[in-house]
C-alpha cells in the first residue's frame, strides 16, 4: 500500500458538477489493495458515475460484505453512509436499510467469494425481491485474501498461479440473475471505464435490482497467462454486445437518435437508456433469447459484456409489497398509530 | 503525436520549470532538498557553481525562476526559491576547503576584463582555474559593479557582497581599481589574448523638461545618487523628495532617501501601477515603509523660485490599449498635480555608453550605438573581443550577467585554443531511479500543503534608522525547512516504460491532478483537447508514449504534475518510475575536462 496521503491539490481546471463538486470530492481514503488491483478502477468508476450524475454524497448508502472487494467502500464517497457488514450478508443489510429508507441510492459492493460462495443464498433472494439497489460484483475468480484459491466463478479448466487446474463448473452470476428476475443485468471490465461508467450511471438510475458483474483482475493471484480473468485475457476475448448511453431527463426529450441500431428505453424519472447494438442478433430486452446467447459466448471462450438484459418495467420491492411512497423512517407517531377511535372501530368489528 | 524523445537533454530540463527559467540553469530542486536536509554547504556549492553569487542573488535576484515555479500553477504562490538560496549562503559555514585553490598551472594566456561587475567576475571565476591569467580594470575603488554601487546596503550588506566578490578575486585576479580604460585600441595593443567588456549600462537617462537646468542642483540621476551614497560621498537629502520612475532603481532610490533624512518621499510613475517595471516585492517593500506610489503621473516641469527647486508639476495620464495589447498613454484631462519638494531623484532608465571604444578598430556598432554582439558566442565583430552583462544588450539583471559571463568564458577558452566558437559544450545530464524499496523513494514525495512563508523583516522604525540595517532577516532553520518542503521536486521525473504496462488504469485513477491518460492517438491540438482535463497550457509539453498493447497511447500533461510518485507507487509492474534528472549546463571547465580526457 501507499504510505502517503493522496495530495489534496487538484487540477485547477477540474470540471465542477451541479452540486459544485469536483470528482475529487467523491473520493475516499487511499486504497490499501495491491497496486494495479482492478477493484480500484471500479472505485474510480463509481466516483466518476456519482460525480457525473450530480449525486449528493449524503444521499448514498454503500454496503458491503467481506473480502478485498468489500474493503473498497472505504475508497470512494467518504461522505456517504456505509456499512461494511458480515461475509455474504450484504443483501440482508441492504434490504433492511432500503425498507427503512427508500430515498437513498444503495450501492452494494461484493466479490465473487462474498456473492457466489458464502452469500449465494442471499444473492438469489435479494434478486427475487427486486430490491432497488446496484449490486456490484468485483469478480476476479480467486480468493485474494487467502492467497489465490479458485473461487466459484473461476472458469472450469482455468489454472491458478501455481498451475493447478480448476475442476469445477463456474457460476455465471449474470445468467443466474437473469434467471431469477433481475431487471437490469450487465457485465463489464474494470479496465474499460468507457463501458463501465455509463453502465453504472444507468444502474444507479434504474429502479429495481441492478447487477453489474465486473471482471476485475487480481494482479497478485490471477493475472497470469493461464487465467481467464487476467487483463490480457479479458481484453483479447471481450465480446461487447452493446454500448449504453445514460441520457438525463432534460436531454432525453430533446436529442434525436438513430433508430436503426439504437433502442431507447425511458426510465421512471424521464431519463433514458440508449442501447447501441454491436451484435446484430441481439436484443437485450428479450429475456428468452439472452441466456442462450450468453451460453454461446461462454462456449466460445468469450466474455460477453455490455447491458445483457433490461426489463423496461421497473418494479422494486416497495412496489411489490405496496408500501407507502414516503420513506418508512420518516413516518411520525401519528402516521403509525391510528388512535383510540380507530382501535374502537377495529374492536367493534370483532364483536 | 509521436513518442516523446526523452533522450533529448532539453525535454526533462523543461519540466524543471525553475531551472529552465533560470538563465544560469541552477539546479534549484536539488539545492532546496539539500536545505531541507540541513546540508547548507552542499546547497551553497551547487549555487556557486551555477550562479557564482548565491548570497548576493539570494537577496537581490530578479527571480525569473519564481513566476515559472509549478507550485504557482497549483496554489497561489511559488516556492520562495530566491530566499532559500540566501539560507544556503547564510548557513553554509566554512566552505573554503571546497573551493579551487590557487595557484593554477598557467596556460600562458592573458585575458583583460573591463569593468568589475558580475559578468567580468564570472568570466574570471570560470577561466582562472583553467590556467588563464585575468587582469581586471575597474573605474571604482572596489569591485562589484552595480551590485556595489546601485544596490543599497539595507538590501545587500557590504559584508555579503565583499565575501562573494573576494571569493572570485582570491582565485588570483590581477586588479586595477580606480582605473578607467579610455581607449580600447590602446588596450588591444597590450599583450592580451582576449578582451572581455563588462562595463554595464552606466549612464542614467535624463528628462529634458522646463526647469531642468535651473533646478539642476537639486535634481539627481538615480544610479549616480545610489553610487554616491554607496561610496560615502552623499550622506543627506532634502526633507521632501520626489522620485520619478517605476523600476527597481526607483524603489532603491526612495527607500535610500528615507534613510538619509527624507521625511516625505513620493514615487511617481507615468504608467499604471500594473505596468510598473519594478518587481512586485520591491514595490511592496517600499510601500511597507510608508512611501506612496502615485501612478499615471507624467512630469511636465520643475518649478524654481530664487534659483531653487520648489516643486514638480505632473499631468495625470490614462492608459489605452489597442487590440494587440499595445499601450498608449494619453492625458487624462485633469488639472495638473503639483508636488512640492526639495530634491528630485530621476530613475527612468539607463543607457549604455562606449565613448572609449574607437569606431575604426573593426568593432561594429548598430544604429542605436550598441555593439554588434553574437547571441550565442558573445563575440563582437572584432575577433577576440567579447561582451557580456548590461554592456552587451542593455540593462537586464545580475543573473543574466552571470550567464553571459559563463558563455563568454566558454568562447574565450575556445578562441584561445583556436577552436570554433560555435562548438559549445553539451550539458551533463543523468537520469537515475529514486526507488529505494516498495513505496520508498530517496526524495520526500509527501506533498506539503503549507502556503508560502513570508520572510521576517526587522521592525520598520528600526529599519529606517540607518542605511546599513538589513531589512530582511531571512528565514531561520525552521521556516527554511517548511518553505523548502513546498518544493514539488520537479526534477524527479515520471518515466514511463510502455513494454511493462498492462493498462490497468491504476495510475490514471490515483493521479491527484488527473494528468495521466490512456487514449487514442491524435494530432497535438486534438489530443490536448481530448485529455481528462484538456491541456490548455501550451508552454507545457505532453509526454507521449506509443506502443501499448491496446493500440492506445499514454499521454501525460506535464503542466501541473505534483511529482508525488503515486503513479509509480500504484503501478503493479514498475512501468512508471521516479527518476531524478540532473542537468548541469556546460561551462568552460567542461571543455578542459574533455580536452584532458581525450
Amino acid at each position: 500500500m501507499t504510505h502517503i496521503v493522496k495530495p489534496a491539490f487538484h487540477h485547477p481546471a477540474l470540471p465542477v458538477n451541479a452540486c459544485g463538486l469536483t470528482h475529487r470530492d467523491y473520493e475516499g481514503v487511499v486504497s490499501t489493495l495491491c497496486a494495479g488491483c482492478g477493484h480500484d478502477s471500479v472505485s474510480a468508476a463509481i466516483i466518476e458515475a456519482c460525480f457525473e450524475l450530480d449525486i449528493e454524497a449524503h444521499r448514498v448508502a454503500k454496503i458491503s460484505g467481506i473480502g478485498c472487494s468489500s474493503k473498497t467502500t472505504n475508497y470512494f464517497l467518504d461522505r456517504s453512509h456505509g456499512f461494511n457488514s458480515v461475509h455474504g450478508r450484504m443483501p440482508s443489510v441492504a434490504t433492511g436499510a432500503n425498507l427503512a429508507n427508500n430515498d437513498l441510492v444503495y450501492i452494494g459492493v461484493s466479490g465473487d467469494g462474498d456473492t457466489a460462495s458464502i452469500g449465494l443464498g442471499q444473492f438469489c433472494h435479494v434478486i427475487r425481491r427486486r430490491l432497488n439497489m446496484v449490486y456490484l460484483v468485483e469478480n476476479n475468480g480467486t480468493y485474494g485474501l487467502t492467497k489465490g484459491q479458485s473461487s466459484a466463478t473461476n472458469d472450469k479448466s482455468a489454472k491458478n498461479r501455481k498451475g493447478v487446474e480448476n475442476r469445477y463448473e463456474a457460476i455465471d452470476l449474470a445468467a443466474l440473475a437473469i434467471e431469477l428476475g433481475a431487471g437490469f443485468v450487465a457485465r463489464s471490465f474494470s479496465g474499460d471505464k468507457a463501458q463501465l461508467v455509463p453502465l453504472m450511471k444507468a444502474a444507479i438510475r434504474y429502479r429495481g435490482f441492478a447487477l453489474i458483474d465486473v471482471i476485475s483482475p487480481c494482479v497478485t493471484f490471477n493475472n497470469h497467462a493461464a487465467s481467464t480473468k487476467s487483463y490480457d485475457y479479458v481484453r483479447e476475448h471481450n465480446a461487447a454486445l452493446d454500448t449504453v448511453d445514460f441520457v438525463p431527463p432534460e436531454v432525453a426529450i430533446t436529442v434525436a437518435y438513430d433508430a436503426g441500431s439504437t433502442t431507447e428505453v425511458t426510465l421512471h424519472d424521464g431519463s433514458a437508456l440508449r442501447l447501441h447494438k454491436l451484435a446484430d442478433d441481439y436484443d437485450p430486452t428479450d429475456r428468452a433469447a439472452v441466456l442462450p446467447k450468453l451460453q454461446r459466448h461462454k462456449a466460445a471462450g468469450e466474455v460477453a459484456t455490455g447491458l445483457l438484459y433490461l426489463e423496461a418495467d421497473e418494479t422494486d420491492l416497495h412496489g411489490l409489497i405496496g408500501t407507502c411512497a414516503a420513506p418508512l423512517n420518516s413516518l411520525a407517531d401519528q402516521d403509525l398509530c391510528p388512535g383510540n377511535a380507530a382501535l374502537g372501530q377495529i374492536n367493534a368489528s370483532h364483536s | 503525436m509521436k513518442s516523446t524523445n526523452i533522450a533529448d537533454p532539453e525535454y526533462f530540463h523543461k519540466v524543471v520549470d525553475c531551472q529552465w527559467a533560470c538563465p544560469a540553469h541552477t539546479l534549484v530542486p536539488e539545492y532546496i532538498r539539500l536545505i531541507a536536509q540541513r546540508r547548507y554547504a552542499d546547497a551553497f556549492m551547487i549555487n556557486w557553481h551555477s550562479n557564482v553569487f548565491p548570497g548576493i542573488l539570494g537577496r537581490t535576484c530578479d527571480r525569473p525562476c519564481e513566476p515559472a515555479c509549478r507550485r504557482g500553477r497549483i496554489e497561489e504562490k511559488p516556492v520562495a526559491i530566491c530566499r532559500l538560496k540566501r539560507v544556503a549562503a547564510d548557513m553554509k559555514g566554512d566552505i573554503s576547503d571546497r573551493l579551487p585553490v590557487p595557484p593554477f598551472a598557467a596556460n600562458g594566456k592573458r585575458i583583460a576584463l573591463v569593468g568589475g561587475g558580475p559578468a567580468s567576475l564570472t568570466v574570471a571565476r570560470d577561466l582562472i582555474p583553467l590556467g588563464y591569467r585575468c587582469t581586471l580594470f575597474e573605474r571604482d575603488p572596489r569591485a562589484g559593479g552595480l551590485m556595489r554601487s546601485n544596490i543599497p546596503t539595507f538590501r545587500l550588506p557590504v559584508a555579503v557582497l565583499d565575501e562573494e566578490v573576494d571569493r572570485v578575486l582570491d582565485l588570483g585576479v590581477e586588479v586595477y581599481f580606480g582605473h578607467s580604460i579610455d581607449s580600447l585600441k590602446a588596450l588591444l595593443n597590450e599583450e592580451f589574448d582576449a578582451v572581455f567588456i563588462g562595463t554595464g549600462a552606466p549612464r542614467g537617462k535624463d528628462l529634458a523638461i522646463p526647469g531642468r537646468e535651473e533646478a539642476a542642483a537639486n535634481i539627481h540621476i538615480g544610479i549616480d545618487f545610489l553610487s554616491s551614497v554607496a561610496f560615502g560621498h552623499t550622506e543627506r537629502i532634502g526633507r521632501r523628495v520626489v522620485v520619478i520612475g517605476g523600476g527597481n532603481t526607483a524603489m532603491d532610490c526612495c527607500r535610500t532617501a528615507l534613510r538619509l533624512g527624507g521625511e516625505a518621499v513620493t514615487v511617481t510613475v507615468r504608467s499604471p501601477r500594473a505596468d510598473m517595471k519594478a518587481s512586485d516585492w520591491e514595490i511592496e517593500d517600499a510601500m511597507r515603509e510608508g512611501i506612496p506610489v502615485l501612478d499615471n503621473h507624467a512630469p511636465k516641469k520643475f518649478l524654481v523660485e530664487d534659483g531653487k527647486l520648489t516643486a514638480v508639476v505632473f499631468e495625470k495620464m490614462t492608459a489605452e490599449y489597442d487590440k494587440s495589447g499595445r499601450r498608449t498613454l494619453k492625458p487624462a484631462g485633469e488639472p495638473p498635480v503639483v508636488i512640492e519638494c526639495d530634491d528630485v531623484l530621476m530613475a527612468i532608465g539607463q543607457d549604455n555608453a562606449f565613448p572609449w571604444i574607437e569606431r575604426d578598430i573593426g568593432l561594429d556598432f548598430d544604429d542605436n550605438g550598441m555593439p554588434v554582439v553574437d547571441a550565442q558566442t558573445y563575440s563582437s565583430t572584432r575577433p577576440g573581443v567579447f561582451f557580456g552583462g548590461d554592456a552587451a544588450w542593455g540593462p537586464k539583471n545580475i543573473i543574466w550577467a552571470v550567464e553571459h559571463g559563463h558563455q563568454a568564458a566558454i568562447s574565450i577558452d575556445l578562441f584561445c585554443r583556436s577552436e570554433d566558437l560555435h562548438g559549445r559544450p553539451s550539458p551533463r545530464t543523468n537520469l537515475l531511479s529514486q526507488k529505494m524499496g516498495i513505496h520508498e523513494w530517496s526524495y520526500d514525495n509527501d506533498i506539503s500543503t503549507v502556503r508560502r512563508i513570508p520572510v521576517p523583516h526587522v521592525a520598520t522604525n528600526v529599519a529606517l534608522k540607518n542605511l546599513t540595517t538589513e531589512v530582511e532577516l531571512g528565514y531561520d532553520e525552521k521556516l527554511a525547512f517548511d518553505e523548502a518542503m513546498r518544493c514539488l521536486n520537479c526534477d524527479v521525473q515520471t518515466v514511463f516504460a510502455p513494454q511493462l504496462c498492462i493498462e490497468c488504469d491504476a495510475c490514471t485513477d490515483i493521479c491527484p491532478v488527473d494528468c495521466i491518460n490512456f487514449i487514442k492517438n491524435a494530432p497535438e491540438t486534438e489530443l490536448r483537447n481530448n485529455l481528462r482535463v484538456p491541456a490548455r497550457n501550451l508552454h507545457q509539453d505532453i509526454y507521449v508514449i506509443e506502443g501499448l498493447k491496446t493500440g492506445r497511447i499514454m499521454a501525460k500533461d506535464e503542466d501541473v504534475c505534483l511529482h508525488c510518485g503515486l503513479c509509480a507507487e500504484r503501478c503493479p509492474t514498475g512501468a512508471w518510475d521516479m527518476q531524478k534528472y540532473t542537468y548541469i549546463d556546460g561551462q568552460a571547465e567542461k571543455l578542459l575536462e574533455t580536452a584532458n580526457g581525450a
